[in-house]
């Protein structure tokens, strides 16, 4: 598979925001393939490590089996996660993710998810913090392929912006080839309520205090029914208190 | 008599626009004032300008609380200082529950006060005490900031957070809008067994007599296009029921 060793460029879709410079030091990005058996559930939490770094992962899931992903992508000069999902009939793919972004860092997110048989479901919740001159990016695909009928596809991604540096790219898509399917997406990038802001301030949180605790229960719901939710929330709250 | 909350000839604008133009009034200590008026007299922005909200600008005039310049304060040194902003339409908070918000905020108070923090079994007794005072269910407290509460709800849950966090002077704008007969009586027994002590004071900001019923004004005060213009006793307000603001300013 030669086009997985050259560098991706702009021109790529998938690269259209990543920071390719970052990108060519740790390309090419191997692969890790995880297979849910029919019927079997599993569940992973990811959480990148390193100044620079990217990871690829191909889920692929059998009829009727499960799998919940957790991705936690924050403190990284560049960092990336690629998931390509494949849902057999009747299978449930579950990501939750949150993405915190700093200085001039590049935060990316890419996933494929192919409902590939009838019935399968898919939902995706993604919130991303963004302060500096950070960019974070998510890109989201969601194909239903020609008779996957009763497919069941959700993305939800949100991005707060601490800063007007900073900068969020969204882009949920979704390409569907057969009937009777229900796809949703919502995307909204936006700032802290400010009326919210000075209401808890008013009751004696600092304002930057203030900004964490809405900005806790903001990232909060990408990580609803994780493994460790009590562990995975406080690494994103140690990721967050570097952002106020 | 130690006056605890002192404006003088205080200026303020919003967006550009003169709203208090030379506003003045003394709230001596163990004092309950009411401050009633037509809307648009600038009665919502005297509370946001004592409380520091953003875009409230002051142009002129001073306040002075227990002694500090009150200007001179951010919005959260305000509440550790002793004041607190009870609001006429109270702000959702999507995803904060309340014992975790008032927790920190009540330990951020006391932190900047130099008092030791409560633990979580201290906070929960203080927190079950004053919601039994509103007759709040505690389970109501567990749920996200003013979240899917009816207006009367609401407004209980201010009073919640005023007696949980214990304030000196409370600005309470409009708390009697919203609620039922009931509510309104719960919330009035509510303000009287917080706040009505000899070290306290609370303004009302209302259009109406009704909450006046059960939280009874020392001073009534009858403010208009940005001034207090008269101020007299409990029959002021009662003056102003009758014949309305245009017969009495």
């Amino acid at each position: 598979m030669s086009e997985v060793l050259a560098l991706p460029t702009r021109k790529d879709e998938d690269f259209r925001y990543s920071d390719l410079a970052a990108l060519g030091t740790v390309w090419p990005v191997a692969r890790e393939t995880i297979v849910v058996a029919a019927g079997e559930a599993g569940s992973l939490v990811v959480v990148p490590e390193g100044e620079l770094v990217a990871r690829h992962l191909v889920v692929s899931l059998e009829e009727g089996a499960r799998f919940d992903l957790f991705v936690l992508n924050a403190g990284h000069a560049f960092g990336r996660v690629a998931v390509d999902v494949l849902l057999g009939r009747g299978a449930e793919f579950r990501l939750g993710a949150a993405q915190l972004g700093n200085g001039s860092e590049t935060l990316e997110l890419v996933t494929e998810v192919t409902h590939a048989e009838p019935d399968a479901v898919s939902r995706q919740v993604v919130r991303s913090v963004l302060a500096g001159s950070a960019t974070g990016t998510y890109l989201g695909r969601v194909a239903v392929a020609r008779g996957a009928i009763g497919s069941d596809a959700e993305q939800s991604v949100r991005a707060m912006l601490l800063d007007r540096t900073a900068t969020a790219n969204a882009r949920p898509e979704l390409e569907i080839y057969a009937d009777d399917v229900k796809c949703a997406h919502g995307c909204a990038i936006g700032e802290l309520d400010a009326s919210g802001l000075f209401y808890l301030e008013s009751r004696g949180l600092s304002p930057a205090a203030a900004k964490r605790l809405m900005l806790q229960a903001f990232i909060a719901e990408a990580f609803v029914g994780a493994p460790d939710e009590d562990a995975l929330a406080a690494a994103a709250q140690a990721a967050l208190a570097g952002l106020l | 008599m130690t006056s605890l909350l002192e404006i003088a000839d205080l200026s303020a604008e919003v967006a550009g626009k003169p709203i208090l133009k030379g506003l003045s009034l003394r709230v001596g200590a163990g004092e309950i004032h009411a401050i009633m008026g037509p809307n648009g007299a600038g009665k919502s922005t005297l509370g946001y300008v004592l409380g520091g909200r953003p875009g409230y600008e002051v142009t002129g005039g001073s306040v002075t609380f227990a002694g500090q310049d009150l200007l001179a304060l951010a919005p959260h040194e305000r509440a550790a200082a002793g004041l607190f902003l009870g609001f006429q339409y109270p702000v959702e908070i999507p995803g904060v529950s309340n014992v975790q918000f008032l927790r920190e905020a009540l330990n951020a108070q006391r932190t900047a006060r130099g008092e030791a923090p409560l633990s979580g079994g201290e906070f929960l007794k203080l927190a079950r005490e004053k919601a039994g005072l509103l007759r709040f269910d505690m389970e109501m407290l567990k749920r996200p900031v003013n979240v899917a509460f009816s207006g009367g709800e609401k407004k209980r849950a201010e009073m919640v957070q005023m007696g949980i966090l214990g304030p000196t002077l409370a600005i309470l704008d409009e708390t009697d809008s919203g609620l039922d007969i009931d509510a309104l009586r719960i919330c009035g027994e509510g303000i009287n067994a917080i706040m009505r002590q000899p070290d306290k004071a609370v303004v009302l900001i209302t259009h109406y007599q009704r909450l006046l019923d059960y939280v009874q004004p020392d001073v009534v005060h009858v403010l208009a296009d940005g001034r207090i213009v008269r101020s007299g006793g409990p029959e002021l307000a009662h003056e102003l029921e009758a014949q309305g603001y245009e017969a009495t300013a």
